[in-house]
């Protein structure tokens, strides 16, 4: 009985192991609840606690918000009237979420500045520098790769279901 | 987004939305500030009953708001945040000072 239960869940694994999507959207904040929202529902098969959602959508939250603030300067794109965009690429592979956010704008100078929490490019628009903070909080791997003038990736890793057996041994 | 502030004394009432993000925390900060400004309120009162996300945006609202009012004395609070927004509220130390109450 119990090598059958565990050979029908193997087989459930093994058809949602791996998976992937990719979306581009304008850089717009309308699209920052677009962008978390679609992750969220990208991860549902691997069945995620509802904390683990809230912590994927947190840091997919800061990572576009970012792109669309910081990668793009709203006034010089309707000035030179050029489109911005940003790219989600997620990926599933056993447990474990990799979501790449790509932008191509400005750029970042100084990677390990902008990652100091409260640092921040734009206090004047309430900006809390607390973003990238967040995404390393939430999420168990970040990794910021950046040129200035051709744009900026930010690649998150996390693994789920981790919490699963602290609740079986309650 | 008018009803959801209120002066009562000296206290300016802020109904949070459900999900506090950068789209919405523009305007929201926005529209505090002129009732800051306007009816010369001393604290802000943020109220998180109806708010099931919040990432840094609501951060930058709640110290944009604490740095302009702390200079005259006034104080800052949050009321009602369920315990998602309370852990992002702690991480970023806000609890040192802000009251978080229920």
């Amino acid at each position: 009985m119990e090598t059958a239960r565990s050979l029908t869940e193997n087989l459930k694994k093994r058809r949602i192991n791996k998976n992937e999507m990719r979306v581009e959207f304008d850089a717009v904040s309308e699209n920052e609840s677009f962008a978390r929202v679609a992750v969220a529902a990208f991860v549902t098969p691997l069945n995620p606690t509802l904390e683990e959602i809230a912590d994927i959508k947190t840091a997919v939250s800061e990572a576009v918000t970012n792109a669309i603030i910081h990668g793009y300067d709203r006034e010089e794109l309707i000035q030179e009237e050029k489109e911005a965009k940003v790219v989600m690429h997620c990926k599933l592979s056993e447990d474990v979420l990799s979501v790449e956010i790509t932008d191509e704008g400005r750029g970042i100078d100084n990677i390990e500045q902008a990652m100091e929490p409260l640092f921040t490019t734009k206090p004047e628009m309430d900006r809390s520098g607390m973003g990238f903070a967040f995404m390393e909080a939430f999420m168990d791997d970040l990794e910021v790769i950046s040129q200035p003038g051709v744009g900026t990736t930010v690649l998150m890793k996390k693994k789920l279901g981790t919490m699963s057996w602290i609740r079986q041994e309650e | 987004m008018e009803e959801d502030f209120k002066v009562i004394d000296n206290y300016l009432m802020v109904k949070m939305p459900e999900e506090v993000d950068h789209h919405k925390s523009q305007q929201i900060s926005k529209t505090a500030d002129k009732y800051i400004v306007t009816e010369g309120v001393g604290n802000v009162v943020f109220d998180f009953e109806d708010t099931k996300f919040m990432d840094s945006s609501g951060i930058g609202i709640i110290l944009g708001r604490y740095k302009k009012i702390s200079y005259f004395g006034g104080k800052v609070f949050a009321i009602n945040a369920d315990s998602r927004v309370k852990r992002t509220l702690m991480i970023c130390g806000l609890h040192k000072v802000i009251e978080i109450m229920e």
